[in-house]
């Protein structure tokens, strides 16, 4: 067993390099491998300096730390509502960060065209935090009557999902349409525009919160033996699972936060490293964050490179590609 | 029994009148009622009379019928699979709609010829083929959450298409004003089209009502008395495709509505189909009269998606719904 989650973590691992290298090479402006290599030892010239190390690299690296994220969140709420087909985007914390966020572009823009201030981008992570954190109180406080029944969780949070997006069709409504394409990036979910300014407010919340995750692994695994086993075992289900819910609501805040909305990439991940390398999480997690990552980059290649020079927002493709795995996943679940 | 659903029924049809009183002679501009009945018996061609005439009527009489349909469909949808959340925009009908809306709206040739309605019916009618094939068959299998799930994962594929779509002929905004649902483009021949299609099924589709009942019992006590599920589940797909093809092509995606009444109406009625669903017709009538005067009224001059005020009540309940169903 250990030697097969070594095998499969390599793999994953020799995948996602290969899709970095690809998509390092790929876009507008073309790379070869060459002038790759040149200009990571300091030999290239300006222009491949800016494609490389202003434009890609951070997109890379902030879809990498999206992908990790969001896989991460998508192994907690499997977990903790014991619902196979959970994951960050569905039950609606991805639309309480984007709502968030849409609102205070709405507030803060006033002309046409206009690029967002250098305030605003500094104050989205907050306040996508912020708002997802309020999508989950609110599903909480809706789905807790005598505890929390987790099924009751999973459809309170479609129910919550489908109301913010009314209230997010409002506002996108009344935008004008320079403001409501970037509204739109939230919404679909894009790295468009990354910069390593948000790479380097996210990397360090992201990898302590994976951290915390990863250390406390054992306890999702009791989790899932079920309440009465796991109460038997000394977890008190309770609080653990209210622990968890906020792990994750950190997680996917602090992807939405990056990102956008992208729906789906939480089920993707876990469910294939979960086929794998079976349901503990200690092995599950590590390899379903490669998976999400190689996922995400392909998809931003794809959405980058398929209709160049007009671009389609990542959280779209995903969706196109997450979809029909969860339609077959439902299918064989009966 | 009778007495309170002929009570009810009063009830819904005085809401709806007075709706449609309101929706004609309220708005950016109002309208003396003395003004409205001339428009319609004593026509002159000034302008207050042509609003009346050619834009607040069809409108109004658009939102009554849609409301009706969507009441309806949600009603047998509910009654055939024993599935209480089972409902157009919930499966993700109206989504499919969507996205064969913008899939023509990029071909200008195709468009063109069929126009904009006819466009949109003719998508609506494919979408809905495949969601209901898909949906119905399964969901007498499927608990809540599941129904629900497989609705919202279709919901975000078929929008996620309809973006590409509309990102690459940069209509995107354009799409959203579809997807947040609306009665603007209402015109006569829209109302035509409703009254034709829409009315020839619902007219089918009361008299299956006694047969949804059957089956709305269960697989086995339906098999027991004599009655082929199957063949009601297919009759009911049928006459649900144009139902939802011909409001989705007026109005766009308008959600909760047939979550929201049918359920009422068997709270206060109980389970019989006979009665559940032409109630369903007008509850829907008189709620999407209301909301679509709301919609006009709240912002005027400018519009508030409709969309918004079915959420707004149809959230709340739905969450209510999900709390009673697992309590």
């Amino acid at each position: 067993m250990k030697n097969k989650t070594f095998l499969a973590l390599g793999i994953a691992l020799l995948l996602l390099l290969g899709i970095f290298l690809l998509s390092l090479l790929s876009g507008t402006y073309t790379l070869t491998l060459k002038e790759i290599f040149d200009t990571f030892l300091g030999k290239g010239t300006k222009m491949h300096h800016t494609v490389i190390f202003g434009l890609r690299l951070p997109r890379i690296i902030s879809a990498v730390l999206v992908g990790a994220s969001l896989s991460t969140a998508g192994c907690i709420l499997q977990s903790i509502t014991k619902n196979q087909l959970a994951e960050p985007g569905i039950i609606g914390l991805n639309a309480g960060a984007a709502l968030a966020v849409v609102l205070l572009i709405a507030s803060n823009s006033q002309n046409y065209y206009d690029a967002l201030g250098t305030h605003t981008i500094l104050l989205m992570p907050i306040v996508s935090i912020l708002g997802a954190f309020g999508a989950a109180l609110l599903i909480y406080g809706l789905s807790c009557r005598k505890g929390i029944a987790p099924n009751r969780l999973i459809l309170v949070g479609i129910g919550v999902n489908a109301g913010i997006n009314a209230v997010i069709t409002l506002y996108q409504l009344n935008m004008s349409k320079g403001d409501y394409n970037q509204a739109l990036t939230w919404i679909s979910g894009s790295l468009w525009g990354s910069s390593w300014q948000f790479v380097y407010m996210a990397a360090p919340i992201i990898s302590l919160l994976i951290g915390m995750t990863f250390y406390k692994s054992k306890v999702l695994d009791v989790i899932d033996l079920g309440d009465e086993l796991a109460t038997g075992l000394g977890v008190l289900m309770e609080k653990e699972r209210r622990k968890f819910l906020m792990l994750a609501v950190g997680l996917a805040a602090s992807a939405t936060a990056l990102a956008g909305n992208i729906a789906f990439l939480g089920l993707l991940g876990p469910h294939i490293a979960k086929r794998i390398v079976g349901p503990v999480h200690r092995r599950q997690i590590p390899l379903a964050i490669l998976i999400s990552a190689v996922i995400i980059l392909l998809a931003d290649t794809a959405s980058r490179n398929l209709f160049a020079p007009l671009e389609i927002p990542v959280g779209i493709t995903i969706s196109v590609i997450g979809v029909p795995y969860f339609i077959y996943l439902m299918a064989r679940e009966k | 029994m009778n007495k309170k659903a002929i009570s009810l029924a009063l009830l819904c049809c005085i809401a709806a009148a007075a709706g449609l009183i309101v929706a004609v002679s309220a708005g950016a501009k109002n309208i003396p009622l003395q003004t409205v009945w001339n428009s319609l018996f004593h026509y002159e061609d000034i302008l207050d009379m042509q609003l009346v005439r050619n834009g607040r009527l069809p409108r109004a009489l658009s939102a009554a019928l849609i409301g009706g349909f969507l009441g309806i469909s949600g009603a047998m949808m509910q009654g055939v699979t024993r599935n209480p959340i089972a409902e157009p925009s919930m499966m993700g009908i109206t989504q499919g709609a969507a996205l064969a809306v913008a899939a023509l709206s990029a071909i200008p040739r195709l468009y063109g010829l069929f126009g904009n309605t006819l466009a949109a019916f003719i998508g609506a009618a494919l979408s809905s083929f495949l969601v209901l094939l898909f949906s119905m068959q399964n969901a007498r299998n499927m608990n809540l959450s599941r129904l629900l799930l497989a609705g919202t994962a279709l919901s975000t594929f078929f929008l996620s298409l309809a973006m590409i779509i509309a990102m690459l002929s940069n209509k995107s905004q354009e799409l959203a004003f579809w997807v947040g649902g609306g009665l603007r483009t209402a015109a006569w021949h829209s109302v035509w089209l409703l009254l034709i299609v829409g009315g020839v099924c619902t007219a089918l589709a009361l008299t299956l009502s006694h047969r949804i009942n059957i089956v709305s019992l269960g697989e086995d006590v339906a098999i027991g008395l004599g009655e082929n599920p199957a063949k009601v589940r297919v009759f009911s797909i049928l006459l649900l495709i144009p139902l939802c093809a011909s409001s989705v092509a007026v109005a766009g995606n308008i959600a909760f509505v047939g979550l929201i009444v049918p359920h009422i109406i068997r709270k206060t009625l109980g389970g019989d189909y006979r009665l559940i669903m032409p109630l369903s017709f007008i509850g829907g009538s008189a709620l999407l009269i209301w909301a679509d005067v709301a919609a006009r009224l709240i912002n005027q001059p400018y519009e508030t998606p409709i969309g918004l005020f079915t959420a707004i009540i149809g959230v709340p309940f739905f969450l209510w719904l999900v709390r009673k169903e697992n309590g």
